[in-house]
């Protein structure tokens, strides 16, 4: 909840655990996909540790800013980011995505607190999203709605529709995060169906935009913190990032979409991250 | 001559009343607000009315948004457009979630006319039937139309309006009984049982009359909940008429006969024949005249009584 001067160092070292456990819960589970959830992991940490205003304890606050997950097979990093923070046992972690568990392969709205959405079908986050904050609009409640979405879902028609909704409506308190990692299930974005120039795409649809490198958590938070100043008009922030981000042999490897390590590769997966610190 | 109205205006009165009532009610719409007669509602209440575009899959998505924050959204379109585009939209952010979104289609059959098959919603309610949490509703009037758009937004959860264009007769009253889920008998009769719903159910009530004029005593149901489905009302017809006759302005693969039929095979199995669209496309023309080419006319609802009534004769 806090918004002081953030621990740089602190925050990186929670990012190396984070990614340590997303690894040791798919592994877990047997089936997952790491690539996507590791390249997220820095902007849940300029949400979680910084921009977002929640509280842990309270889940239903009602003035609680959201966080939207679109991109739904990211959600070993969200389940892992909401247990870091008390959200549901820590615990509970090695329960992804076997039955019976609250952890869904993608994930169900309230399965478990702090998950705000359903999500697994690509598209469909930034509309919920705008519905948010036209409701919230109404009922003049001031929060925002922070929406992530992959960069292989963009080419998904939805998104384009609820961008120029939210423009139409001029909707402010929505943030749309982009992870723009690189690759998609089937290989890199531009080969599978090309998505650039991205930032030049959102702001033709009206969007403020600012384009970082994901990984990079000062910029990070910095970008989050220029688009809560941004008014009359949603904010995009592209995140320029690499899927499989911290694990040598699974970055920008689209091999690691959606597979699970082995014993032998986790092992080496967790080594190389905690020797990176 | 009963007075004609759309079920479509019913609608639109029904929404302009819940504006009043329900400040929680919004309404969304892809740029078809006049044709659903939500634009009244959006003349009255404009901070609570948002054009989204001709974009059914942000409408949906986004009326799911405004449900969860607490708002009871009507998203409309023609029927076809509204549910054709964004099954994936109904699923995961309306039904999944339990979203508290009701999805109008207006121009629900063959009532949009000479717009042609395009626009001619009829196998949408097959579709809506195979998504758990969904309510169907299929108003018979535009009384009941009003009635029904009052109540969905007092009934928690996803629910589907199915109304015409065309004007059709009234056949209800302001004060008759309508709750979602419970069919209503508009005739008795022990002989055969006519289940209707929409536009239907005129053409029920009239083939009863030709029936009786042959001394064939014809219950007749407007079934005009197709899910959750009225089961009691449904097997105790079954057991007293012992021959069963729907009748939809709707494909009858997988419409509101099949519904009735799985409700029947398991409990009361009796003859039955089903008048509906025959697995295929609509086409241009007249609504009127669109309606006897497609067979959906109460001599033939009528043909179909004599046929059941043939088989349960066979079967004694």
């Amino acid at each position: 909840m806090s918004k002081g001067t953030p621990d740089l160092q602190a925050l990186r070292r929670l990012a190396v655990e984070l990614r340590r456990t997303i690894l040791q819960m798919i592994a877990k589970a047997g089936s997952g996909h790491p690539g996507g959830s590791l390249s997220m992991v820095e902007l849940l940490v300029g949400l979680y540790w910084h921009a977002l205003r929640h509280d842990p304890t309270r889940p239903d606050w009602p003035d609680r800013d959201l966080f939207l997950l679109s991109k739904g097979h990211g959600c070993p990093a969200l389940y892992a980011v909401l247990a870091f923070h008390g959200y549901f046992p820590k615990d509970e972690l090695q329960t992804l995505r076997r039955y019976p568990t609250r952890l869904q392969g993608h994930p169900e709205r309230w399965s478990v607190p702090g998950v705000e959405i359903a999500a697994g079908s690509l598209g469909q986050g930034l509309s919920m999203a705008n519905g948010f904050a036209l409701a919230d609009r109404l009922d003049r409640r001031r929060r925002r709605i922070f929406c992530l979405v992959g960069d292989g879902e963009v080419q998904e028609g939805q998104v384009w529709e609820a961008a120029m909704t939210a423009h139409h409506h001029q909707l402010e308190a929505v943030c749309a995060i982009v992870d723009a990692n690189q690759l998609q299930q089937n290989g890199p974005v531009k080969e599978i169906q090309d998505i650039e120039p991205l930032a030049e795409k959102w702001r033709a649809f009206g969007w403020h935009v600012i384009e970082i490198n994901g990984h990079d958590l000062a910029q990070v938070m910095a970008a989050f913190d220029e688009a809560a100043a941004v008014k009359g008009k949603p904010q995009v922030v592209v995140a320029r990032t690499v899927k499989g981000k911290g694990v040598s042999f699974m970055e920008l490897n689209p091999a690691w979409h959606g597979v699970a390590p082995k014993p032998d590769e986790l092992e080496r997966a967790l080594k190389e991250l905690e020797a990176a610190v | 001559m009963a007075e004609l109205k759309p079920t479509r205006d019913g609608f639109g009165e029904g929404l302009l009343e819940l504006g009043k009532t329900h400040p929680h009610v919004v309404a969304l719409s892809g740029d078809l607000e006049d044709s659903a007669r939500a634009i009244w509602f959006k003349k009255q209440y404009p901070d609570r009315f948002f054009s989204v575009g001709i974009a059914e899959q942000d409408m949906i998505g986004t009326a799911a948004g405004l449900a969860l924050a607490g708002k009871i959204p009507f998203a409309c379109s023609f029927s076809q457009f509204v549910t054709g585009k964004s099954l994936e939209q109904m699923r995961l952010a309306v039904c999944y979630q339990s979203a508290n979104v009701k999805i109008v289609g207006s121009h629900g059959g063959l009532s949009v006319g000479a717009d042609g098959a395009t626009a001619e919603a009829l196998e949408e309610l097959t579709v809506l039937r195979s998504l758990p949490r969904m309510t169907i509703v299929v108003p018979c009037d535009a009384v009941e139309a009003k009635k029904a758009t009052i109540a969905s937004a007092d009934y928690p959860g996803p629910v589907y309006l199915r109304l015409g264009r065309a004007p059709t007769p009234i056949l209800t009253k302001p004060g008759d009984p309508f709750a979602i889920g419970r069919a209503n008998v508009l005739r008795e009769g022990d002989d055969v049982t006519l289940i209707a719903c929409g536009t239907m159910v005129d053409h029920a009530l009239r083939a009863a009359e030709q029936l009786a004029k042959d001394g064939v005593a014809a219950r007749v149901i407007n079934l005009h909940t197709v899910k959750p489905i009225d089961r009691p009302a449904l097997i105790a017809a079954a057991k007293a008429t012992g021959a069963i006759v729907t009748a939809e302005e709707h494909t009858v693969v997988g419409g509101l006969g099949s519904a009735v039929a799985e409700v029947l095979a398991e409990h009361h199995p009796v003859p039955m024949r089903f008048v509906g669209v025959q697995d295929r496309f609509g086409t241009s023309g007249d609504p009127a005249e669109l309606l006897k080419a497609f067979h959906l006319m109460p001599e033939d609802i009528v043909a179909a009584a004599r046929d059941v009534l043939r088989l349960k004769q066979h079967a004694l």
